[in-house]
């Protein structure tokens, strides 16, 4: 659409500006005045310059915590971007199933993220929960709150059962946005199952596919809540993610300084992700086969 | 005949197959809410043998329990209210002119909305500590626009971008105002938008609880924070708490059936 210049549309966009700067750059502007400060108590702070950031940059625990978030986020990616395209392409395309199962599969992303943990906590246990007892029964030693390996599983578990539906609603706004004449074009060449999602749905769903994907890794990312509920970064330190580390370092220690340090770091990595996709993604916008915009 | 029907086997195995999977959590949820304590700790069944709606009547009429539900209804409708109405003008500035640094300020938004809420959490805290808005809805209503405000814009922009602009034209032809016009006849015609963006609004203030739970202590606190204290406290109910996830699981199934189509561009930012 042909936009015009408007620099009085500012005005427009003012209470919206106005409430995010707010909730957004007050708050961040603390958080950067910390990181360079230093307490005693009694609110008297003093300079230290970038000290916390060299303290932060270079403690084992935020390694380890960074280096267990990037592993998180690669296996949930890794298992459902594929999962959730693979549903999409056998989803029916019409009718009454298209609704309910849209509706039945979104269901897991409206529900709050505490009972998303609440329900694994739940499921996966070893006493009362169907998950944990069965696979105890089925003499593999599962448990969560002792075993490092079986924590990580049902979060991971836990992951793919709560976002691997909007791969699957993304994937599949993308499929039924592509024309049918593409489809018996196809058929009149002759061309194979391999070949129409090589050379006609994949293509067309890349744009989808980078925003899954943009979506899962951000989201992912800054996961909190759910394995707080279930595992609380436990057992020991094992499923200790950033966010949870962060929050154990702000609220529970109240090590104010390299809380900050840490949140800035944080901050910058996923701003520096961010800005790498909207790159990409700002660019297809200008193709002229970029997608439904 | 019956080669047909194995084509139709084969071919929604992979969906039904994945919708069990996601249900069955929620089934062993819904069991456990309909049971007695004593039934969930002792046997292991698969559906109640005593069916009980005592965990509910707990939660009816227990007011530490409702109130929460009440809290969170509060602060998410103030939420879901503040973001589409600060959303509506900006939207329609973005999708309708040309501004300075309004592609800057679009991507601004977009790291909003990416933000991880546990960097915000504590500055949040001393925020509306200082200035006495500590433990009110209203506190965690103008927080939780950090995410909502954007994806509002994100999800209005994309409607009103399908209006064509000789509506807006012809309007000011005819004399109308702006506000008259955006009132009178712009939002009539992007209500599903609207609809769709307030739903979004409502669902991501809903689910969200790291926020919501640093900046109450009592008089505001959500129903997602009292769960979680249930769930450090010794001694579970454990009933009470599978009644209290169904209740929060019920207000997203009874409106997305409305919202089934929109679904995808609501979690994408709008830009499906």
């Amino acid at each position: 659409m042909q936009k015009t210049h408007d620099h009085k549309a500012l005005w427009l966009v003012a209470p919206a500006l106005l409430l995010v700067a707010f909730t957004a750059v007050i708050p961040l502007m603390t958080v950067v005045n910390y990181s360079v400060q230093d307490t005693f108590g009694n609110n008297q702070f003093f300079w230290v310059g970038a000290e916390w950031y060299r303290e932060i940059l270079r403690s084992d625990r935020f390694h380890a915590a960074f280096l267990r978030q990037i592993a998180f986020s690669a296996t949930i990616l890794a298992i459902e971007i594929p999962l959730g395209l693979a549903i999409a392409l056998s989803m029916p395309k019409k009718g009454l199933g298209v609704s309910v199962c849209l509706v039945l599969m979104a269901l897991p992303l409206l529900i709050p993220w505490n009972v998303v943990g609440t329900i694994w906590q739940i499921f996966a246990r070893v006493d009362i929960g169907l998950l944990g007892h069965t696979l105890n029964g089925l003499g593999i030693d599962f448990n969560y709150t002792q075993n490092a390996g079986a924590a990580w599983a049902t979060l991971i578990i836990m992951d793919v059962w709560h976002w691997t539906s909007l791969v699957v609603l993304l994937c599949y706004a993308g499929l039924v946005a592509i024309p049918p004449a593409y489809y018996q074009a196809a058929r009149i060449d002759g061309a194979s199952r391999w070949a129409v999602f090589r050379y006609i749905e994949l293509p067309k769903m890349s744009r989808v596919l980078l925003i899954a994907v943009l979506l899962r890794f951000m989201d992912s990312f800054m996961i909190y809540t759910e394995p707080f509920v279930v595992t609380g970064g436990g057992p020991g330190n094992a499923t200790t993610f950033l966010s949870v580390d962060l929050v154990k370092m702000a609220i529970g220690q109240f090590d104010l300084g390299p809380a900050a340090a840490m949140s800035v770091i944080y901050f910058l990595i996923v701003i520096l992700v961010s800005w790498a996709f909207y790159t990409i993604m700002t660019r297809e916008d200008f193709e002229p086969s970029g997608g439904a915009r | 005949m019956n080669a047909s029907r194995k084509k139709f086997h084969a071919k929604y195995f992979a969906p039904t197959l994945y919708i069990i999977f996601l249900m069955t959590p929620i089934y062993w949820l819904l069991t456990m809410s309909l049971k007695t304590n004593q039934e969930i700790l002792s046997t292991f069944s698969l559906w109640p043998e005593n069916l009980t709606l005592a965990n509910y009547i707990v939660i009816f009429t227990d007011a530490s329990w409702y109130s929460g539900y009440i809290n969170s209804m509060i602060y998410v409708s103030m939420n879901t209210v503040i973001s589409v109405l600060a959303a509506l003008p900006a939207a329609y500035a973005f999708s309708r002119h040309r501004f300075l640094g309004d592609k800057h300020i679009f991507f601004w938004l977009l790291t909003n909305r990416m933000a991880p809420p546990a960097v915000f959490a504590l500055p949040f805290f001393q925020l509306y500590s200082s200035i006495g808005l500590f433990d009110t809805h209203i506190a965690v209503a103008l927080a939780h626009t950090l995410f909502n405000i954007p994806l509002a814009i994100w999800i209005l922009e994309g409607f009103m971008s399908g209006v064509p602009r000789e509506i807006d034209e012809t309007a000011y032809i005819d004399g109308y105002s702006f506000p008259k016009f955006f009132v009178k006849i712009f939002m009539p015609l992007i209500a599903s938008g609207i609809g769709v963006a307030a739903f979004f609004c409502f669902m991501f203030s809903w689910v969200e609880l790291l926020i919501a739970r640093t900046l109450t202590s009592v008089a505001a606190k959500p129903i997602a924070a009292v769960m979680t204290r249930t769930v450090s406290a010794s001694g579970l109910d454990w009933g009470v708490l599978a009644a209290a996830g169904i209740l929060t699981i019920l207000p997203g199934a009874l409106v997305i059936w409305f919202v089934r189509h929109h679904i995808a561009r609501g979690f994408a930012l709008g830009r499906v």
